[in-house]
């Protein structure tokens, strides 16, 4: 097990990424509302920096109660990154990709210790 | 430059590089071994409305080209000089590269699409690219059949002086204009041995069809020349049938593959493989899986009406399996025993070409091929490059041409 710190906390702002590099490994952390979330920069498409595209909303389809197509909306909740290269979105708050939940990315656990971010790797 | 996202946010981006955003690809070229065999894509692109300014200058026709002139005065956007496809290839931002693309710095020398290319290539192993156009995809449905011959033709001369003609390692198959029967002969016969032309590309999105009389000067000539004809799929999101999808992913789905169902129907039913037997047809970007479909579907009906097909003197799927075909968009993610099966049945060993489609949104790495579990090293190698280099008669690379890490 290793601790790889990234930084202070306070310098995280909320909705934005950092890449860190771990041996040949990188890792995405993200801070989305005040929790941070880490996991392998690596689509599990073709290999895509994964975490390194848009982050968007859930788009939804609004229907009304007669089951008729009224618009779209973005969820105000579920939030994806995006890989840039092809599009695949992967829940931010997960890492499971959102065509298909059986495919994930690999997850890190992130700690705050006195005000500092570190991933546990191994 | 800011991008929209979702809820009002925003992204602010101030650089771009090709070699960063594809340096995973990079890393997959080095640990596959990409340095030891040749890999051609068949099948990439450029934006050459960036270069509108340029092209239009080669156009000859005075009145046309000082109207689409009109059209490259900066910031103007008053004038539709293409027929634009409908569509969100981008996908609202999220295929970065295609927004962004602008922010890219690039040498006065050589040409920006040259550098750029050459960035892509290295970075995924590509020795020889294969190069067509973006916007002009739908210049076949141009109603102005003058503009399209004017247009493809000062394109083509401007891609072969400032891009062919100084990068070895780009080629092309040119457009033809084949709503123009009579220009389509014309340009065939004049670019012939014009540096890096390997062959002859049609977009298929369009209303002519392959089987009209007034094509076959053009097919023996290029049956004599032992140069191929491609048919580049794509979509048309104001096609009738296409008007009744709703989502840019259902016109792109079936739109893609429709134009090129049509095109090799028309092929084999009415003998076109017996009529030029020695013509290499090539099926670029409507991916593999409509192949399986179409060979069975003529197969079996035409046991059951061989008097609509007279010119046939073997199965449909037979004349199917004699034609050639690029993997992009790859359907991959089905069950591997149907990709494994679509392959046996095209004889993808000598028949299927590795394409990229890079810099488009649904682009395939040449991992999507050397990652198949059930190829092996040889037919992985002939299918990334090895097929293309026979099937357009290049000499095969004497060193590796990508400049890799």
């Amino acid at each position: 097990m290793t601790e790889i710190l990234i930084g202070k906390a306070a310098s995280f702002e909320d909705g934005g990424r950092r890449i860190v590099f771990h041996g040949d490994v990188e890792i995405g952390v993200f801070r989305w509302e005040g929790k941070f979330y880490a996991y392998e920069n690596l689509c599990v498409h073709q290999g895509g920096p994964a975490c390194e595209g848009l982050i968007m909303h859930q788009v939804e389809d609004v229907l009304a109660p007669d089951r008729t197509f009224i618009r779209q909306t973005f969820s105000e909740s579920d939030v994806h990154f995006v890989c840039p290269w092809h599009g695949y979105e992967y829940h931010l708050t997960t890492g499971e990709c959102v065509g298909d939940q059986r495919l994930k990315l690999r997850r890190y656990e992130v700690v705050e210790r006195s005000g500092e971010v570190f991933i546990i790797a191994e | 430059m800011e991008l929209p996202l979702s809820n009002h946010r925003r992204m602010s981006v101030d650089e771009f590089d090709t070699r960063i955003t594809l340096s995973h690809a990079a890393k997959q070229a080095r640990e596959r071994g990409y340095a030891n065999f040749p890999i051609i894509d068949v099948d990439s692109h450029h934006f050459e409305s960036e270069s509108f300014a340029e092209i239009v200058k080669y156009i000859e026709d005075p009145v046309v080209r000082q109207l689409l002139e009109s059209s490259t005065i900066a910031g103007y956007r008053g004038v539709g000089a293409l027929p634009a496809g409908l569509g969100y290839q981008d996908y609202g931002g999220r295929i970065m590269r295609e927004p962004l693309r602008r922010l890219e710095r690039t040498e006065p020398k050589p040409h920006r699409d040259i550098t750029l290319t050459r960035r892509w290539m290295d970075s995924m192993g590509v020795d020889i690219a294969i190069l067509f156009p973006t916007p002009m995809l739908h210049l076949g449905l141009h109603p102005q059949v003058e503009i399209e011959v004017a247009l493809s033709y000062a394109y083509n001369r401007w891609l072969v002086e400032h891009v062919l003609a100084q990068e070895p390692r780009i080629r092309t198959m040119l457009y033809l204009p084949f709503n123009d029967p009579t220009a389509t002969y014309r340009v065939v016969k004049e670019f012939i041995g014009k540096p890096g032309v390997v062959g002859f590309m049609v977009t298929s999105n369009r209303y002519r069809p392959v089987h009209h009389n007034d094509y076959m000067k053009t097919y023996a000539l290029l049956e004599e020349s032992n140069l191929p004809i491609a048919f580049h799929g794509a979509y048309n999101w104001n096609d009738q049938s296409m008007l009744m999808v709703n989502r840019f992913i259902s016109a792109h789905a079936l739109g893609f593959v429709w134009y090129n169902l049509v095109h090799l129907t028309n092929w084999v039913i009415n003998g076109l493989g017996e009529r030029f037997p020695k013509l290499k047809v090539l099926w670029i970007e409507s991916g593999l899986a409509w192949l399986p479909f179409i060979m069975q579907r003529l197969d079996n009906e035409y046991m059951m009406r061989t008097a609509d097909a007279p010119a046939l003197k073997k199965l449909p799927s037979d004349y199917i399996r004699d034609m050639y075909f690029t993997n992009q968009p790859m359907e991959k993610t089905g069950d591997v025993a149907l990709l494994e099966t679509t392959f046996r049945v095209i004889k993808a060993e000598t028949q299927l070409l590795y394409s990229s489609d890079y810099p488009h949104w649904d682009f395939d790495l040449p991992s999507v091929i050397y990652d198949l579990p059930f190829l092996n090293e040889t037919q992985k190698r002939a299918i990334l490059g090895g097929n293309a280099l026979r099937v357009f008669g290049m000499e095969p690379p004497k060193r590796k041409l990508a400049v890799m890490d």
